[in-house]
C-alpha cells in the first residue's frame, strides 16, 4: 500500500475514532462531569461561598477565581485522558480495534484531537459561567479568546503526560486516583483561588514551585492588560516543551503495549 | 479444482512465562469450510485465537490468512477476516447504530456505505427495535448478536468465533447456530472455538481437539465420536421370551457392539441415523422396550478416550 492511502486512512481513523471518544462523553454522565458540571460548580461554589471573605465580595473575586478554575478545569479535563485511555485498552473493544485494517495509531491520536474539543467545552463552560456570574474582563473579548487559547493548549499538552500516564498504569482506578490527587494538589497549592500574598511563607515557596501558578498568572495578566506578557510567553513555550518531550514518549509508550 | 487454504498454521507456540499455553500447534482450513477448536477451560484455544488474528505475537510458528503471512502482511491480511471474541468487543457506552457506524467507518466504508450496512446488519440480527439504546440495557444475546454483526461489517471472507455461546439460553444459543449456518450457506469459512461437543458436532466439518495447548486429535466429528464409541443406547426387554429375537434384530442392524444383562440392553451406535430403523423393527416384531435412554458421548468421554495412554 502506497504512503498517501495510509496517511488518508490515518486522518479518516483519527476522526472517526475522535468522534467515537465524544459520543461516549455525551452518553456517559462521569465523562460529562469533568467538562461541564464541575467547572460550573466550582465557579458558583468558591464564588459566593469565599467571594466575600477574599475579595469584599463576589464581583471583585471573579477577576482572581475565573482563570484560576480555568486552569483547574484543564487539569481535571487532561487527566480524564489517561483514564479513558486506560479503560479502553482494558475493554474488549481494543481487540477490535487492532484487529482491523486501520491506523495503529488512529486511537491514541483520537483520544488526543476528542481531548482538544472536550477542552474547548471546558473553557467555554468555565468563561461562561463566570460571564453569567457578573465578571466582565477589562481586556475586551478578543483577548478572552487568546487566554482561553493559551489555557486549551496548556491542558492538551498535559494531556499527553495523562495519556502516557494511562498507558503505563495496570487499571483505570490507579490512573482515576493518580488523576484526581495530581489535579488537587496542582491547583489547590496554587495562586488559583487566593491571592499568594496571604499564604504563609513556606506555602508561597510551594505555591512558587508549581508551574501551575505561572500559567493561572499569566492567564489574569492577558485578561488584565489586554498583552502578550513576557509570562504568557513563558507558558506557552513550557507547554511546547512538554509536548515535545511527552509526545514521543506517550507514543512509544502506546507502540510498546500495542 | 485446487483447493485453496483459508488459513494455514504452522507450529504455533505461546508461553506465558513458562507455561506453554500454546504447544507446536499446526493445521489448515479450507476455504468454505467449518473448523471448529474444542478444549476445556485453558485449554488455549483462546490463545490460538488470538495469534491468528493478529491480537498476540506467536513466540514460534507462522499464520498464513489466503496465504498472506500475519506478520509481514499485517493488514492485508486483517482486512480479509472478522473477529468475534470470547468477551464483548463493542461500546458499552454507545448504541448499537453507533457502533455499527463506527465499526463501519474504521472498516473503510464511506458515509452512506456505513449507514447502509448499518441498517442491513440491524435488521439482519433483528436489532431494529434497539438500535438506538444504550447498550447497558441489552441482553447476553442481543449483545453477542451485536459482537457478531460488527464482525461482519466488511462481510469477511473469513470469520473467527471465540465461544459464540457460551452463557447464552439455549434458545437464543438455538438462534446463533442458525445465524452460523447462514454465513456458511453464504460461502464464509469460519474458525469456532467451543467446550460443547454437541456445538462442535452440530456446527463443524472438522474439529482439532485442543488439551493443555496441545492439539491431541483432528477430524471429522462423526471420526471423534466413532473413536469414542458413539452414541450409548440403553433399554429395558419386556418379556424374558423376547430377548432372542431381540438379540438378532439388533446384531443385524447394530453389528456386535451390544450387551445383555438379563432384561438389560447397552448398545452403542455409529451414528444416531441407526437408531429410527432399529426401533421401527422391533415394534414391527412386537417386542415392548421400556426405560430407554440416549447417551451422547460428551466432551468428558473425548478427552478420558484421547488422552488415555498418551500421559
Ligand atoms: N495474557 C496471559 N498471561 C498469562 N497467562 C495467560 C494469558 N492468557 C492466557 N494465559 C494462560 O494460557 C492458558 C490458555 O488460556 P486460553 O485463554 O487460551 O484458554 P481457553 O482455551 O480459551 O480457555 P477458556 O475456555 O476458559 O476460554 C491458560 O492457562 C491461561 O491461564
Ligand atoms: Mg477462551
Amino acid at each position: 500500500m502506497d504512503v498517501q492511502t495510509h496517511r488518508g486512512n490515518l486522518i479518516m481513523n483519527t476522526a472517526t475514532m475522535a468522534y467515537r471518544n465524544l459520543l461516549k462523553t455525551f452518553h456517559n454522565p462521569d465523562r460529562f462531569m469533568d467538562v461541564i458540571i464541575q467547572p460550573i460548580m466550582f465557579m458558583l461554589m468558591f464564588g459566593y461561598l469565599f467571594g466575600g471573605a477574599i475579595a469584599g465580595n463576589v464581583k471583585n473575586y471573579l477577576p482572581t477565581i475565573v482563570p484560576g478554575i480555568l486552569i483547574q478545569t484543564m487539569l481535571s479535563a487532561a487527566s480524564g485522558s489517561g483514564s479513558q485511555i486506560r479503560e479502553d485498552l482494558d475493554s474488549g473493544v481494543f481487540d477490535r480495534f487492532k484487529s482491523l485494517p486501520m491506523a495503529h495509531i488512529a486511537p491514541l491520536a483520537g483520544q488526543l484531537f476528542a481531548d482538544i474539543l472536550r477542552l474547548l467545552i471546558a473553557t467555554v463552560t468555565s468563561l461562561a459561567t463566570g460571564y453569567v456570574m457578573g465578571w466582565r474582563p477589562t481586556a475586551g473579548f478578543g483577548w478572552v479568546i487568546v487566554s482561553g487559547l493559551l489555557a486549551i493548549f496548556i491542558g492538551w499538552s498535559l494531556s499527553w503526560v495523562f495519556a502516557l500516564v494511562g498507558l503505563l498504569a495496570k487499571n483505570a482506578t490507579t490512573v482515576e486516583s493518580f488523576s484526581m490527587i495530581t489535579m488537587m494538589t496542582l491547583s489547590f497549592l496554587s495562586n488559583a483561588f487566593i491571592p499568594i500574598k496571604t499564604l504563609s511563607k513556606t506555602m508561597q515557596v510551594i505555591a512558587y514551585m508549581n508551574p501551575i501558578t505561572y500559567v493561572i498568572t499569566a492567564i489574569r495578566q492577558i485578561l488584565s492588560t489586554g498583552s502578550w506578557t513576557h509570562e504568557a510567553v513563558l507558558v506557552l513555550i513550557f507547554g511546547i516543551g512538554i509536548v515535545v518531550v511527552f509526545a514521543p514518549l506517550t507514543v512509544w509508550a502506546y507502540n510498546r503495549n500495542n | 479444482m485446487e483447493v485453496i487454504n483459508a488459513i494455514e498454521v504452522n507450529h504455533l507456540t505461546k508461553k506465558f512465562g513458562n507455561k506453554i499455553a500454546v504447544d507446536n500447534v499446526s493445521f489448515n482450513v479450507k476455504q468454505g469450510e467449518v473448523f471448529g477448536l474444542l478444549g476445556p477451560n485453558g485449554a488455549g484455544k483462546t490463545t490460538i485465537l488470538r495469534m491468528m488474528t493478529t491480537l498476540l505475537k506467536a513466540d514460534r510458528g507462522s499464520v498464513k490468512i489466503f496465504s498472506h503471512d500475519t506478520v509481514k502482511e499485517g493488514r492485508l491480511a486483517r482486512s480479509m477476516f472478522g473477529l468475534t471474541g470470547q468477551y464483548a468487543s463493542v461500546d458499552e457506552d454507545i448504541s448499537a447504530r453507533e457502533n455499527l457506524m463506527i465499526f463501519s467507518r474504521l472498516n473503510g466504508l464511506s458515509r452512506s456505505a456505513s449507514k447502509q450496512r448499518t441498517q442491513e446488519l440491524l435488521s439482519e440480527f433483528s436489532l431494529v427495535d434497539s438500535a438506538d439504546k444504550p447498550l447497558k440495557d441489552f441482553s447476553g444475546g442481543m449483545r453477542r448478536r451485536l459482537d457478531l454483526a460488527v464482525s461482519l461489517i466488511s462481510s469477511p471472507a473469513l470469520v473467527f468465533l471465540d465461544e459464540p455461546t457460551t452463557g447464552l439460553d439455549p434458545r437464543t444459543r438455538m438462534q446463533m447456530w442458525d445465524t452460523i449456518r447462514k454465513l456458511v450457506t453464504q460461502g464464509s469459512t469460519i474458525i469456532l472455538t467451543t467446550q460443547y461437543l454437541d456445538e462442535a458436532d452440530q456446527l463443524a466439518d472438522r474439529i482439532a481437539v485442543i488439551d493443555h495447548g496441545k492439539l491431541i486429535k483432528i477430524g471429522t466429528p462423526e471420526k471423534l465420536k466413532q473413536q469414542i464409541g458413539g452414541t450409548k443406547l440403553n433399554f429395558t426387554i419386556g418379556q424374558v421370551s423376547q430377548i432372542d429375537p431381540a438379540a438378532k434384530i439388533m446384531t443385524d442392524q447394530l453389528g456386535d457392539s451390544i450387551h445383555f444383562n438379563g432384561q438389560q440392553v447397552h448398545a452403542s451406535l455409529k451414528h444416531t441415523s441407526q437408531l429410527t430403523p432399529l426401533l421401527v423393527a422391533l415394534q414391527q416384531a412386537g417386542i415392548s422396550i421400556s426405560n430407554l435412554t440416549i447417551q451422547e458421548p460428551s466432551l468428558d468421554d473425548v478427552f478420558m478416550n484421547l488422552t488415555v495412554g498418551k500421559n
